[in-house]
């Protein structure tokens, strides 16, 4: 059991309340009608997935509702941070594929 | 390999039980092999099992990190069944179904498959569309299988509560009596001991550390208790580290490692002596030979490799057991645990080739691999003999995820996720 600090609603709050929604910072292809498939199956489909620190889309699904990230590690289930989307992170992940600046 | 029997049983209790031979040879390993295994847990050891007796290569290791069948095959809930909505999984869970039918027969070695019969219950009208369909789809593939009203689920279960009380009232379900239960570790058990017999090096203890490639093509694996171990092909059996192993490789799959929980309760009295499994209410239960209760939850949400996952997980699956049971309520749960599972966005294995030439993988059987261990074993062996994909293993390439061309199997996974 997870207890998560939420930085909108700026307190910590049980698991339960969340829902991870998969991998943070994957770009949504600008000009998707020139993707070729592989491109864009690799967007849709294709995860880093680390044995150790991640950074993950988390939604505060039953209390304020909003989207942010969190960086735990997958090995020992420490949250190392917590921050907003369109922040970088801290910590950098275990086989990161995280393209510097990307929002 | 000596071969087990009721009189070799009778024969041992002369000497009191002291002179069984050891289950498998526990070798060093060669320099070279032709084809190297890694994980040995079910379908690591069938594929290995399969590739000797069936295609003749017999100049195999199998490398495991741990102890053999210790992963998730140690860890499911052990249900049996083939009722898969599209041909191409359908052909090849009914493949492992009948190779279940006879594989005690077949390893010498009791794998305790017992054809209880699995429920997979609907409580929404779309869950009954869905059943309906797929019940319909799976006898046009030759296999069995009914859909049941709540009063004759109410005669196979009659202490399952099939009234209208329940938050989510029961309004039928799928019944595949061909379904059942198998003895988990029996099955890694006996086939390390049928592949050993074949000539198998099964080397426990030796964690793949690197694949090691040259010009696009993977050559061997790097381990930490053996070092450099060559091989012509290679074969990834890995279920939740397979990503960290694609890694290696230098790819991605399209993965995602997740914990998914079961617990069992202290031993009562037969009490249930089939499988009921409900995707909507998220639980699914059978009772051991040994008489607990064995009980699976859905998967944890986020990615974990920690083999253990949220209490509020097993709460939410046992509350939807005690709403199907409620005579259940006063069971005490014994012990809990987690397995990592690789899931895959269509609920669908990969058999695969992929990027590296010589390298294949195995992986993606998410929450529902127990079952089709005897097929994926198969199917995987027929892939590493030939060097190519064989024609069951074709339409779960990796690569289906560029094309788009999915086997979306969410309805018949049966777990949530």
């Amino acid at each position: 059991m997870f207890y998560i600090y939420c930085p909108h609603c700026e307190e910590h709050r049980e698991e339960e309340e969340f829902h991870a929604s998969g991998q943070a910072h994957i770009p949504r292809p600008l000009d998707p009608e020139s993707c070729s498939d592989k491109e864009w199956g690799e967007y849709m489909f294709f995860r880093d997935n680390p044995r150790g620190l991640h950074h993950e889309l988390w939604v505060h699904g039953i209390g304020c509702r909003k989207f942010f990230n969190i960086t735990r590690d997958t090995q020992t289930y420490e949250i190392k941070e917590v921050y907003k989307i369109g922040q970088q992170p801290k910590f950098k992940a275990s086989n990161s594929t995280l393209v510097e600046g990307v929002k | 390999m000596q071969k087990y029997s009721g009189f070799g049983l009778l024969k041992h209790a002369l000497t009191h039980h002291e002179n069984w031979q050891r289950v498998w040879r526990n070798p060093i390993p060669k320099k070279k092999y032709d084809v190297v295994i890694v994980g040995g847990g079910g379908h690591g050891l069938a594929t290995a099992y399969y590739l000797a007796k069936v295609h003749g290569v017999t100049n195999i290791a199998v490398l495991e990190k741990g102890y053999l069948g210790g992963g998730n095959t140690a860890r499911n809930t052990t249900i049996v069944r083939s009722n898969y909505l599209w041909d191409e999984s359908a052909k090849l869970y009914e493949h492992a179904m009948k190779l279940w039918e006879g594989l005690s027969q077949d390893l010498n070695y009791n794998v305790m498959f017992s054809q209880r019969g699995v429920l997979n219950l609907g409580h929404t009208l779309q869950d009954m569309r869905d059943i309906e369909r797929r019940v319909n789809a799976n006898r046009l593939n030759g296999i069995d299988g009914e859909v049941l009203d709540p009063q004759q689920i109410k005669e196979i279960v009659p202490m399952m509560d099939c009234s209208d009380q329940p938050r989510y009232p029961i309004m039928g379900a799928s019944w595949q009596p061909r379904g059942g239960v198998a003895r988990h570790d029996a099955v890694a058990w006996g086939y390390a001991r049928a592949a050993d017999a074949l000539g198998v090096d099964l080397i426990q203890q030796c964690e793949v550390i690197d694949i090691v490639t040259e010009d696009g093509a993977a050559t061997g694996v790097m381990t930490n208790s053996h070092g450099l171990i060559e091989a012509g092909r290679i074969g990834c059996v890995t279920a939740g580290n397979s990503s960290v192993m694609a890694n290696m490789a230098g790819f991605r799959l399209p993965l995602e490692s997740h914990p998914l929980q079961a617990l069992v309760s202290e031993p009562i009295k037969p009490i249930l002596d089939t499988v009921v499994m409900s995707n909507h209410v998220h639980g699914y239960v059978s009772q051991s030979d040994k008489g607990d209760l064995v009980i699976g939850a859905g998967i944890d949400g986020y990615n974990g490799y920690g083999q253990r996952g949220s209490y509020h997980t097993i709460e939410h699956t046992v509350q939807a057991i005690v709403e199907l049971f409620p005579v259940f309520s006063r069971v005490r749960m014994n012990r809990q645990w987690g397995g990592i599972v690789d899931t895959c966005p269509d609920a669908c294995p990969i058999i695969s080739a992929t990027p590296v030439e010589n390298l294949f993988f195995n992986c993606g059987w998410g929450t529902g691999g127990f079952k089709a261990t005897p097929g994926s074993g198969h199917a995987f062996a027929e892939t590493l003999a030939a060097g190519e994909a064989s024609e069951m293993a074709k339409p779960f390439s990796m690569f289906r995820f560029h094309d788009g061309a999915l086997i979306d199997e969410h309805g018949a996974a049966g777990v949530a996720h």
